[in-house]
């Protein structure tokens, strides 16, 4: 059984082939690290999943559903929730109020004019609100907040959400050692009860991670493996350090 | 002095103190022709509601709003018409142009609950159609303004050429319509009008708060923020905007069928263009998304207008040019958002000697630091400096 499963799936933007003939499966609580070079087609692959790109071949399935053509709300609604490259916060409203927008749960206009949050959910905001260690600042615009915290209310947004799948572009950029530490040891646990995809580029956080790693290259996967295989793939070497520079060598 | 204005509780309460003031005791001081004037420019109030809505919470700007203040207008100036005639008789226009026969589309304008409901209901549902289109195709920023201005010009066409059904560029006259027994343009009549007015634009503000104070009014805000991150999060914007569009247009129609009663006429003058950028600076001297603002906007600016108008006819679009422009250089959050920011205190330091220091100026005087400080210390602590 499969939770996610990319079917040679090819972006093209105008002629440039952003994806080409990308196969990828994601196995219900599994927690999957993807790396790759600048431009290998990582951002898209994401844009592919939630619904921004539509696929110029190939077919995304969840749970044995076609994605293609849905709109993305409704593909979040069906379980999939996306932390973005550079934090994207609602900068005008409190961290509180970010959760509160966030929160599993009926996301129509009536409902938001005529309910009110069950306290099921205002003890969830609470909570994610102490697991990113942002009670203090709860209640000022989460503009004012650093980098780090909000890349930390970001994710606790995409947990709030509560999806199936978490697909996280990027969630140490810009963090310090100890933070990055803490975020590796927050998506281990999250793993299990679901399923999470890291994009990364910091190899340091990857390896911490304990997750298989999937390297795409020019838009199709080139390798799959341990940290130490990907590593050790001759392929990989030859991708990241260019074989310009082995040619000279040779 | 400085210190006082720095308060937060005063920044927050004094203008609402002046207000219910000026509520008092205008209407005892104010000469009929003054307090209709008032009345008029409050109902202006209400269209600027709408657009700080749509415009200051949720990054719609709309430059076509007189389309549904217009319509809201033409509503009850259609009922009026109808009112003050015997039975079997046609409005006077109509034999001008040989019309023996009412058009179909007066017909449900006799009844008054009808017209009642068409004020908003109308405005809304044109507001809510176009939207929806609009909003489901994904046009947004400037090209929507373009859209609503173009929209603008196609009904003020429209009803400029229409003299055989609303009797064209001359409008419909409000003033000599009777009702209750009472010519619409009598000075009982007026004050009666203008107190409806100010209880229609307390509850108008009463609703923009309601949809704007809880989880629906973060929607907006972050509509207006990143329109794309909603959407991942789950969220249809399409529905949002066109509910909130469609609210916008229905408290428009409101303020036009005040407006109509209360200046006598409503004409397509009111769908030109230039009216409907007015709207927009209204809101945006006043202070976009602060209610408060959107209302005090447009009753300053068009009184500032009328009294300028008087003394030197010519100035006005000069006054309000420079208006616009200051606004938008130097305080882009409006003559509220600058109040509640503690602008006020801000300039008198400029004069005022420095006021005295228990740290760094930078931690002291820093509008954030102070933030931050009254949020930890409690409602209480930051008034200290």
């Amino acid at each position: 059984m499969t939770l996610l499963e990319l079917r040679g799936v090819t972006v093209s933007f105008d002629g440039f082939l952003a994806l080409n003939d990308l196969n990828l499966q994601l196995a219900p609580g599994e927690l999957r690290a993807v790396i790759g070079p600048n431009g290998a087609g990582k951002t898209t692959f994401l844009d592919v999943i939630t619904g921004k790109v539509r696929p110029t071949k190939g077919d995304v399935f969840f749970r044995g559903r076609s994605l293609v053509g849905q709109s993305e709300h409704r593909i979040s609604r069906l379980g999939i929730g996306r932390k973005f490259q550079t934090p994207r916060v609602y900068q005008n409203l409190t961290p509180r109020r970010n959760l509160e927008l966030a929160v599993r749960g009926p996301h129509g206009p009536a409902a938001l004019l005529f309910g009110s949050l069950s306290s099921e959910q205002r003890d969830r905001v609470q909570h994610l609100l102490g697991v990113v260690g942002l009670e203090v600042h709860a209640n000022q615009p989460a503009g004012g907040l650093s980098h780090g915290q909000k890349q930390w209310l970001e994710i606790a947004m995409l947990v709030a959400q509560d999806p199936e799948l978490l697909l996280v572009d990027e969630p140490v950029a810009g963090l310090t050692d100890e933070e990055t530490a803490r975020t590796s040891e927050l998506l281990r646990q999250l793993a299990g009860d679901h399923t999470v995809l890291v994009i990364e580029h910091d190899m340091e956080f990857i390896r911490d991670l304990q997750a298989p790693v999937t390297v795409l290259h020019e838009g199709h996967v080139l390798c799959e493996g341990s940290m130490d295989q990907v590593q050790n793939d001759p392929r990989v070497i030859e991708v990241y350090l260019g074989r310009d520079i082995q040619e000279d060598e040779a | 002095m400085a210190d006082l204005l720095a308060s937060r509780q005063l920044r927050r309460w004094l203008p609402w103190v002046l207000i219910v003031v000026a509520a008092l005791v205008l209407p005892a001081l104010l000469p009929p022709f003054r307090l209709n004037l008032l009345g008029r420019f409050l109902s202006l109030g209400i269209v600027a509601l709408g657009i700080d809505l749509i415009w200051g919470y949720t990054g719609m700007l709309s430059l076509g709003q007189g389309i549904f203040f217009a319509l809201g207008g033409y509503a009850l100036g259609m009922y009026l018409q109808l009112d003050s005639l015997e039975p079997g008789q046609l409005p006077e226009f109509f034999s001008l142009y040989g019309v023996k026969s009412l058009p179909a589309f007066w017909q449900p304008f006799n009844s008054p609950l009808f017209t009642l409901f068409a004020i908003w209901v109308i405005p809304a549902l044109v507001a809510g159609g176009l939207g929806y289109l609009v909003f489901r195709n994904r046009i947004k920023g400037v090209y929507f303004s373009i859209l609503t201005q173009a929209a603008l010009l196609v009904f003020f066409n429209f009803f400029n050429g229409q003299q055989k059904l609303i009797n064209g560029t001359n409008g419909l006259k409000t003033d000599t319509a009777v009702i209750f027994g009472q010519l619409v343009g009598s000075d009982g009549m007026q004050r009666a009008l203008f107190w409806i007015t100010v209880l229609l634009a307390i509850g108008a503000f009463l609703l923009c708060r309601w949809l704007t104070r809880g989880r629906f009014g973060d929607a907006l805000i972050a509509i207006r923020d990143d329109e794309p991150r909603l959407r991942f999060t789950g969220y249809n914007p399409t529905a949002y905007k066109t509910v909130v569009f469609a609210v916008a247009g229905a408290l428009a129609g409101i303020s036009g069928a005040l407006y109509t009663v209360q200046s006598g006429i409503i004409s397509p003058q009111y769908m030109a263009v230039p009216f409907s950028i007015e709207m927009v600076i209204w809101v945006a001297v006043g202070g976009r998304g602060t209610l408060i603002g959107a209302v005090l906007g447009a009753v300053l600016i068009n009184y500032a207008k009328s009294l300028v108008s008087e003394a030197l006819p010519e100035t006005w679009l000069f006054i309000q040019g420079g208006l616009f422009l200051l606004v938008v250089t130097a305080l882009p959050d409006g003559l509220v958002g600058w109040w509640r920011s503690g602008g006020p205190a801000s300039l008198l330091a400029l004069v005022a000697p420095p006021p005295k220091l228990a740290t760094y100026p930078e931690l002291d005087l820093n509008p954030e630091v102070k933030a931050e400080q009254q949020q930890l210390e409690g409602p209480a602590g930051g008034d200290q400096s």
